[in-house]
This record gives C-alpha cells, sequence and structure tokens, in this order.
C-alpha cells in the first residue's frame, strides 16, 4: 500500500513553512530547499488517474444543505501536472535564495507556494476560493519583503486589487452556488453554464490571470519585489489562474480573444519598458495570453498544451527572473539605461539568462518551441485562422522583447564600467538547473507529454516547421537590430491602467474635495454664518432690543441726548450681552413675559 | 601593483565590443537571415509547404467526407489560407515586428512619463536582498 497515496502536498509546505524560525543560518535555507522536493516527491507517489478519470479524498460534508462536498485532494492529470511544476519550481527558486536568511521571506513564500498547491489540488469551489484568498494575502507579503517605500506601495495597491479580485470570485461564487445548489468544480459549459454567477468568477479568475484591463497591478508590483520574491510571484498566481480557466472556462470562446490581446499588449509594453524585471513582467502577461487563448480554444490539445506550456513557462521565465535578479543583486540596479556590458564579469549569468530568453522564444532545441507550438496547432485544428495569425505575431514579438531586448540591454548594449563579481554559486546552480530542464524539455519532451491532461499527438519537430519557425524568429532578429535607434532606452516608466487609481485616485480625491468641501463651505457661509449668526445676534440682543425701544424715547422724554443718549443704549446692549441686567430691569421684564403668558393662556381658556 | 591592473584590463573578455567583432554579428545575423528564407525553396520543391488551414478551406470544395463538419464551418467563417503562402513566414516576422515597433514608439509619445510622475522615483536607501559589498 502507498503510504502517500492519499498525502496532500500543500501540507508539507503549510506546516513546513510554520517550523522555518526553529531553524537558523544555512540550515533554514536547506531546510526550505528541501520542503518543496518532499513535495514534488509526494506527488510523484501519488496515484495516476486515466485520462478523464479523478480520485477525490480528504472529503468534508461541511454544508449539508448543498450538493457535493468540500474536497482538499482531487487528483487527476491536470492537478498532478501543476502540482509536478508548482514544487519543482520551487525547489529551483529556494536553491536561488540560499543566500536570504530572513525568515518572513521564506514564511510567506511557502505559504503563498503551499495554498498555489492547495488551490490546483482542491475538488470544490469553497475550498478553491479559500486557497485562493491566502494565496493573494501571502504572496503581498513577498512583496512586503524588500522593505523599501516602492516596495510598501505596491504591495498596498497589489492587495486591493486582489481582494477586488477574489471579491468579485466570492460573489460569483455565492450565486452560482444559489443557482446550481453545488459546490462542484468542474467545467463550466458555455453554452449551458453562462449566467452572472459563473460570469464574475470568471472575472475574478482574470483578474489573477492578468488580462488587461485588470493587469497593470503585476507589472507594478512583481518588479517591486526582494529579488527572489519577484521570481517565486512570477510562477504561482498567474498560473493558478491558467488552471482555473483550463479546468472550469474550457471552451469559452471570448477567452480566445482576450487571451490574444493579452499577448500583444504584454509585448507593446515590453518594448516600451526601461526596467529589465518590468519587461519580464509584461512579458508573463504575453505568455499566459497564450495559455488563456487555449482554454478559449478548448479541445484536448489545446488543454493540454496550455498545460505544456505552462510547465515550460514557469521553468524559463524563473530562469529569466533569476538571472535579472542576480544581476540585481550584484549591481544593484535593474534598468536599461543603468545596465549594459555586463558580459564581461557575468558570463555564466548571461549564458543562463540566454537559454531562458532563447525559449521563452520558441527556438528549436527549448522547451518553448516544443510547448507553444501545440497552442497554434490546436488553433489551427479548429480553424481559427485570425487568433492563430495574432499569436504567431506575437511568438515572433517574443523574441524582440524578452528574447533579444532584455539579454541585449542587460549584458550587452554599452559598457557602463560595471564591473560585478559573478552570481553566487548557489544562484547559479538553480539556473543551470532551470537551463538544463529548458533544453531537455526542448529536445526531449515525451515525459512531459505523458503527463498531460489529455495525450497529445504531435510532433514539433518536423522539418517545414523548424525551417518556418527559424525565418519567423531571425527576420524578427533582423528588425531588432535595424530598429535598434527607435528602441533605444529612455529613463520613462509607462502609463498602464494603474494610472487609473494611481493618478486618477488622487484625481477623484481633488476633485471630490474641491466639489463637496467647496459646497460645504457655501453651506457653511449661508447657515452658520448667515442664518445661525443671525439668528443668535437676534436672540442675543432681543430683551436689550425690546428694552431700548421702550426706553430711548422715555430718556429722549428725560432730556437726555447726544453722546449720553449713545453711552445709555450702548450700554443696555452690553447689558443684554452679558445677561447681566440690573436687578430691577431683569425683574421688570419677568413681569412683563409673565403678564403676556397669563394674558395668552386665559385667552385660550376663554375659547 | 599598477602592472597587475593593466594586466587585468588587458586579460578583460571584450570580444563583444570589438567594432570587428560587431561587423561579424551583422554578417552573420543578415547570413541567417538569408540562408533560413532560402531553406524555403526546398520546402517548396518538395511540395511541403501547405497552408496549415487548407483542410477548412478546401474540404469543401473537393467534398472531404472526413472535414465535412469543419467544411461548414469554414465556408460559414471564410478561413483563409494565405499562411501557406510562399515566403509568408519570414514576411510575418518581419512586418510584424516592425508594426509592433512602430506602434509602442507612437503610443511611447503618449504613455511615457519621467520616473518621478507617480512622486516616488527613487529610492533613499538601498534594499535589504542585494550584495553586502554595495550596501
Amino acid at each position: 500500500m502507498n503510504p502517500f497515496a492519499d498525502f496532500h502536498p500543500a501540507l508539507i509546505l503549510l506546516i513546513g513553512a510554520l517550523l522555518v524560525p526553529l531553524f537558523r543560518g544555512n540550515w533554514r535555507s536547506a531546510w526550505v530547499i528541501v520542503l518543496p522536493i518532499a513535495a514534488f516527491l509526494s506527488i510523484l507517489a501519488m496515484p495516476s488517474p486515466a485520462e478523464g478519470k479523478q480520485l477525490v479524498s480528504w472529503t468534508l460534508k461541511a454544508f449539508p444543505w448543498l450538493d457535493g462536498e468540500m474536497s482538499f485532494l482531487r487528483i487527476d492529470r491536470l492537478s498532478k501536472a501543476f502540482g509536478y511544476i508548482f514544487t519543482l519550481n520551487a525547489a529551483a527558486a529556494f536553491v536561488f535564495a540560499f543566500y536570504v536568511k530572513k525568515s518572513t521571506q521564506h514564511m510567506a513564500a511557502l505559504i503563498y507556494i503551499g495554498s498555489g498547491l492547495g488551490a490546483v489540488f482542491a475538488g470544490d469551489l469553497i475550498t478553491l476560493y479559500v486557497f485562493w484568498e491566502i494565496m493573494a494575502v501571502s504572496s503581498t507579503f513577498i512583496i512586503l519583503a524588500r522593505n523599501t517605500e516602492r516596495a510598501k506601495g505596491a504591495a498596498y495597491r497589489y492587495v486591493m486589487i486582489h481582494l477586488f479580485g477574489g471579491l468579485l470570485f466570492l460573489a460569483g461564487l455565492v450565486l452560482t452556488i444559489q443557482s446550481t445548489g453545488s459546490i462542484a468544480f468542474n467545467g463550466f459549459d458555455f453554452l449551458t453554464a453562462q449566467s452572472p454567477g459563473t460570469w464574475l468568477i470568471l472575472l475574478g479568475v482574470l483578474v489573477n490571470a492578468a488580462a488587461p484591463p485588470l493587469s497593470a497591478w503585476l507589472s507594478d508590483a512583481y518588479p517591486e519585489a526582494s529579488v527572489t520574491g519577484g521570481l517565486i510571484l512570477s510562477a504561482y498566481t498567474t498560473k493558478t489562474a491558467v488552471y482555473v480557466l483550463l479546468r472550469g472556462f474550457a471552451g469559452w470562446e471570448p477567452l480566445i480573444w482576450i487571451g490574444c490581446i493579452m499577448a500583444v499588449y504584454g509585448i507593446i509594453y515590453a518594448l516600451l519598458e526601461n526596467d529589465m524585471r518590468r519587461i519580464l513582467a509584461y512579458s508573463i502577461i504575453n505568455q499566459v495570453g497564450f495559455m488563456v487563448c487555449a482554454a478559449g480554444i478548448g479541445t484536448h490539445d489545446a488543454i493540454s498544451g496550455a498545460t505544456a506550456h505552462a510547465f515550460c513557462h514557469i521553468i524559463y521565465k524563473s530562469l529569466l527572473w533569476m538571472s535579472a535578479g542576480a544581476v540585481l543583486y550584484r549591481v544593484g540596479k535593474s534598468k536599461c539605461t543603468e545596465l549594459g556590458g555586463l558580459y564581461k564579469t557575468m558570463p555564466w549569468t548571461l549564458v543562463f539568462g540566454t537559454i531562458g530568453a532563447l525559449a521563452i522564444s520558441a527556438v528549436p532545441l527549448t522547451s518553448g518551441f516544443t510547448s507553444k507550438t501545440i497552442i497554434l496547432h490546436a488553433a489551427e485544428h479548429e480553424g481559427l485562422f485570425w487568433p492563430w495569425l495574432v499569436l504567431e505575431v506575437a511568438s515572433a514579438g517574443v523574441f524582440l522583447h524578452a528574447g533579444i531586448k532584455f539579454p541585449y540591454f542587460v549584458f550587452f548594449n554599452v559598457d557602463r564600467g560595471l564591473r560585478p563579481k559573478e552570481a553566487p554559486k548557489s544562484m547559479l546552480f538553480a539556473m543551470g538547473f532551470l537551463a538544463f530542464l529548458c533544453i531537455a524539455l526542448g529536445v526531449f519532451p515525451q515525459p512531459l507529454y505523458d503527463i498531460l491532461p489529455y495525450a497529445v499527438d504531435y510532433n514539433a519537430w518536423t522539418v517545414p516547421h523548424v525551417i518556418t519557425q527559424m525565418q519567423l524568429l531571425m527576420l524578427s532578429a533582423l528588425v531588432f537590430f535595424l530598429f535598434l535607434k527607435m528602441l533605444k532606452r529612455t529613463p520613462t516608466i509607462s502609463l498602464d491602467t494603474d494610472w487609473l487609481y494611481r493618478k486618477g485616485g488622487p484625481l477623484f480625491e481633488r476633485a471630490v474635495d474641491r466639489s463637496l468641501n467647496g459646497f460645504n463651505v457655501i453651506a457653511g457661509k449661508f447657515f452658520v454664518g448667515g442664518i445661525a449668526d443671525g439668528a443668535r445676534r437676534f436672540f442675543n440682543d432681543g430683551p436689550s432690543r425690546i428694552l431700548a425701544t421702550i426706553m430711548v424715547p422715555w430718556w429722549r422724554i428725560t432730556g437726555t441726548s447726544g453722546d449720553e443718549l449713545m453711552e445709555k443704549t450702548q450700554d443696555l446692549y452690553k447689558q443684554g450681552r452679558r445677561g447681566a441686567f440690573r436687578i430691577g430691569v431683569t425683574a421688570c421684564l419677568a413681569v412683563l413675559l409673565l403678564a403676556l403668558l397669563m394674558l395668552f393662556s386665559a385667552k385660550v381658556r376663554m375659547e | 601593483m599598477t602592472s597587475d591592473t593593466t594586466k587585468d584590463e588587458k586579460k578583460e573578455f571584450d570580444w563583444f565590443d570589438r567594432p570587428k567583432s560587431r561587423r561579424f554579428l551583422w554578417k552573420l545575423l543578415w547570413g541567417a537571415c538569408i540562408v533560413t528564407v532560402l531553406l524555403e525553396i526546398p520546402l517548396i520543391l518538395a511540395h511541403k509547404r501547405h497552408s496549415h488551414f487548407e483542410k477548412h478551406g478546401e474540404a469543401a470544395i473537393h467534398g472531404d467526407a472526413e472535414h465535412a463538419a469543419d467544411a461548414v464551418n469554414a465556408t460559414a467563417h471564410h478561413v483563409p489560407t494565405f499562411d501557406g503562402w510562399w515566403f509568408f513566414y519570414p514576411l510575418l516576422g518581419f512586418v510584424g515586428c516592425a508594426l509592433m515597433i512602430l506602434a509602442a514608439k507612437g503610443l511611447g509619445f503618449v504613455l511615457k512619463k519621467t520616473e518621478d510622475y507617480y512622486g516616488d522615483d527613487e529610492e533613499t536607501t538601498l534594499p535589504e536582498d542585494i550584495d553586502e559589498s554595495l550596501r
């Protein structure tokens, strides 16, 4: 009997995270490497259900009035494939992060990755939602771990957007459960399951998948994370969203075009960017676009292609973030306008980074060539010419911005006199491992094809395909160098949709401040300054006024006049304001008032 | 000591900075482009160059039973097949990339702002996660 058959891999990371503070120094770094390896092995030891079958365990009948049970561990080919890559990448990332000794960052990263696994293995909507939100919160701490003012600002915006996305998800979940009476999470059918609930869930997922215009959080926050934080973040949030799309929203046609827009949008912004980590952040959006498009196509080939692409993408994207991270670690700069000529002293970082850059560009002999092309093949098979064309152009564009621009501006371009040391050994080891995987999966993709959700009958290695792919890429490279003057980096940032809340927020505040507070001032002048003050004056001076109307003629008659009369009158007002009339006067007024009251009451009684 | 440092500078690998190497790399790039483009000719001669969408486009004409359903789709959507044109991919790579660069350049006039646009341009302190020698 297999003791791991029923073991939940997320638990290894989540419990392991709590034990991190018990270790010190290198032992702590080693502990966080052991955990994802153990989780990887436990996934390896899980049973392998046949295509289309699933095994559900760790169930809980938490909501007896609803259909279905909460299930924490659903094993099928799709969840296992994502489980493998999540843990494998985590192991490499923690090897890279060997120099990080702060326990908070390690704990946040482990909880983040663990909840990512929890989401992927979740068998129902409620479990999925719980892990979804834990991911959002824990990833915020990874951004905060850099401990700079910019990181704090970015983390705040990041968590606000993700809480917004989470609320959309929650609202959709409640509506969906309300209408179907079931918490089951299987594929929603595009033709029959469309409802406000499922659309809201889809919107919530698209926030995490970084689909424009809900994408600016990614390029805003990831580049502000720490050196290792950025590479850990690059793998999980968007890919968990891709997983949910593949399982829940396969065949939802709007996703085809959303994916195409993402693919092109990522390229245009990556071309505009100056910060190397921001270039890589935009290229995540570009790559996830391919996967979202595949989810929209929704055929078996497309689902398998997207899974394969997510698998390979996580590897080469981590590799790219590692090489950028190594540069940032050694140089302390991340802008293309401040970098250049690093090939002289960081050759290994260059070589590994370039392998990642070639893999993301789907150059033959790399993993991108054997994975991304399955998606294109699926589009061809469905006769989706225009989406296919957009994705082909986007493939060429990837080579522009990530394949050439990133290594060129960081390692070549102008020598700026930077002579940093080569990256530390742990970083080189992690990069070497991922670079090896990039090439191995490109040359011999069968082991990857074997774990995909559906059997893939596809061979990327045909002569026409290799030649046409090389034509596409070489001509893109030529365009890059011919247009190099137009691509010259400038020390600028590019406005994205985060403008709406970064500038629009303060603008809105100012507008509201001006309009509402302006109204407040006018209203204040009218009511407080005008009416109330008038009333106050009237009631303050009322008694004196009555007295004055009686007394002034009397004084005149008695012969007082001129200054003396003025003085007497003013004296009367002064006494009124102080409430300090002479006893006789007060008594007089009181008698007068009483007389008036009695007169009125007598009149009322008579009636 | 001074002689040591000059020796180090001489030893430094700077092949990519030399004008000669740059000229060589340019030639290499042009050469690679020409070779990959010319490689299409044997493909065409071997009849290996055809559209990936022709079964959708032509099944209707040939009455191909296997793709009958696709054909109905294809006639409804008019699936183009010009990816089968000769030299389609190099053209797509060149034109597509040039257009994207021009689009980015154009958008740059509107979207590019100075780094202090959001009022958080520079960090006063270096973050903790970089090499100790820099701090």
